[in-house]
């Protein structure tokens, strides 16, 4: 049994398996299939400050390897999070981390204010890439100086460890994790989804109600772990990776490319008890390799 | 209820209509609970283009031989390979999934079971599990052509049958909302699976005569167990998920302009 534990800032993980958010719920979905304390974090569903709808069906459509969605953040806001749903999760014995998204940098401050307040949860997740909502979300993970003010404000209100999300839709991801870095994020994970379009041609509409979506699965996989091996190699913080994940094999290239943890979202749709099963598999995988722990094969890729 | 993965040994697949299949599946330990009008989410193994599970809904659960029914329409790739395990194969199951029809308040209580097309396929199990409550429940089934009304034998065993037909050769002529039994009999409820078109007629029909009245929506979904919030339907209470909070909607709850 190899060692799987991961620190990402003061976050201690059991393992380094976690959950995408949005693909996962609340955890509870999935209490029927996987045993929610092995998992290593549950990263839930994405919280803003006000209730959302989101946005209107169709919101999903399928692609070889892969979905689109443009969910557009439905969630009930941060107090009822705080009132109803945290009060229903805080003793689940795993990491329960709250993904945190906004309109504008207020907003994100006074979600993440809230989030601060409850002691079970030790983590926020700062999504700066939602490419489903016409404001905020992916506009302030576009550029360097959106990116650096929204975590700036967040990381004075917010004192326990920050993930930062990042948006593949960018030339260059790694100036940007290099950015937010700086405002001092504790950690980044990437990618959130690829933006996207399907047309249905025999009535020549897009197959989504707002045109484009957010790209996941495993088609993915390969642009993420190459963006993962490139901020890896920039930023000295914790890199979470995530981008198709479907089993260990898949997890370890991202590990091997320079991620400390990972996160497992579209493959939950396939089959809900993939992450224990991944758990198991990188240990698997580490013990028939004589790796006494997770650690010695982070960013262990050698040159071609 | 509780939710299941399980890996079901193919036991039959027949072809009952050339756009249709009936998979019969099992499996050693006995099958779990399972509620009328709730589905499964069904991996689609061997068909390059699919990636997701395809939702199907529960056509029957016969305990005595611990077999569960699909019968699945031949839409698209991936129920066109799903369509082709042999007897011996397995089959990925996530079920049961969604909320399930109302069951009756009591044995006397008049229900009418409304399907069309494949949306007869439910019915099948609701009206098995009316029956033994000790209740008799009343189908009406419409389909385009006679040929196109499946397992007629078994609805037949369970309570009476009316159909109708657009062509003419089975039943009455036309739309099921416009049969003569619903002049005839004043029912205490109806629910119905089918064509949108189908449904919102028949909700109409309900609305005006202040039955009560239930649809099943088969939205497109992805994880169907609520988590993604790909498969929404507007509420009077907001956004619902057909996989969790559906796909059974009561119509009053429902945005539809009936």
């Amino acid at each position: 049994m190899a060692d799987l534990s991961v620190k990402i800032g003061s976050l201690e993980l059991k393992n380094p398996v976690m959950t995408a958010s949005g693909t996962f719920g609340y955890g509870k979905e999935f209490e029927d299939f996987v045993n929610l304390e092995e998992i290593g974090g549950i990263i839930v569903k994405g919280t803003t400050l006000n209730h959302r709808e989101g946005n209107a069906y169709p919101r999903m459509v399928e692609t070889p390897s892969g979905m689109l969605n443009c969910v557009g953040l439905q969630n009930k806001g941060v107090d009822y999070f705080c009132e109803h749903i945290y009060p229903e999760i805080k003793d689940i014995n795993t990491n329960m981390i709250v993904n945190v998204s906004g309109s504008t940098v207020e907003d994100y401050v006074a979600t993440a204010e809230r989030i601060n307040e409850l002691e079970k949860i030790p983590a926020i997740e700062l999504n700066i890439s939602c490419p489903n909502v016409k404001s905020g979300g992916m506009a302030f993970g576009v550029t360097c100086e959106g990116a650096s003010e929204v975590v700036r404000a967040v990381r004075k209100a917010y004192n326990k460890t920050l993930i930062v999300k990042l948006s593949p839709n960018v030339t260059d991801i790694a100036s940007i994790a290099k950015a937010v870095e700086a405002e001092g994020a504790d950690s980044v994970s990437l990618i959130n989804t690829l933006m996207g379009m399907v047309i249905d041609i025999e009535k020549r509409t897009p197959m989504l109600s707002i045109n484009t979506g957010g790209m996941s699965g495993p088609a993915v996989r390969p642009v993420a772990v190459r963006m993962v091996w490139q901020v890896a190699k920039a930023v000295g913080i914790p890199v979470i990776g995530l981008g198709g994940i479907m089993n260990a094999h898949d997890a370890i290239e991202f590990f091997m490319a320079g991620a400390s943890a990972i996160e497992i979202g579209t493959a939950n749709f396939i089959d809900p008890a993939v992450t224990v099963k991944v758990k198991n598999g990188i240990n698997e995988w580490l013990d028939a390799h004589g790796c006494k722990s997770l650690s010695e094969i982070v960013g262990a890729l050698k040159d071609y | 209820m509780k939710k299941y993965i399980l890996d079901l040994t193919v036991v039959e697949n027949t072809t009952p209509h050339p756009r249709y299949v009936l998979l019969k599946l099992t499996q050693e330990a006995p099958l779990p609970e399972m509620a009328p009008g709730q589905f499964a989410e069904i991996r689609i193994d061997g068909s390059k283009n699919t990636f997701l599970r395809r939702p199907i809904s529960i056509n029957y659960v016969d305990y005595a031989k611990n077999q569960i029914w699909f019968l699945v329409a031949k839409v698209g790739e991936g129920t066109q390979a799903l369509a082709k395990v042999q007897p011996g194969e397995t089959v990925n199951v996530v079920l049961p999934l969604g909320n399930g029809f109302t069951m009756p308040a009591s044995p006397a209580q008049k229900i009418l079971l409304v399907g069309g097309g494949v949306g007869t396929a439910p019915l099948l199990y609701f009206g098995k599990c009316i029956k033994e409550m000790g209740g008799e429940p009343t189908f009406l089934l419409g389909a385009r052509s006679a040929g196109d009304l499946l397992e007629l034998d078994m609805f037949r065993e369970l309570g009476p049958v009316y159909t109708t037909t657009e062509d003419g050769s089975m039943g009455e002529k036309g739309f099921v909302t416009q049969h003569s039994i619903l002049k005839e009999v004043r029912f205490d409820r109806i629910s119905t699976c089918g064509p949108k078109p189908m449904m919102v007629s028949v909700a109409r029909y309900a609305k005006t005569e202040g039955i009560a009245c239930e649809v099943s929506l088969e939205n497109k979904m992805a994880c169907g167990v609520g988590a993604c919030l790909c498969c929404v339907e507007g509420t009077a209470e907001g956004h619902k998920c057909v996989c969790k909070d559906g796909p059974v909607f009561d119509i009053n709850d429902l945005l539809w302009q009936i």
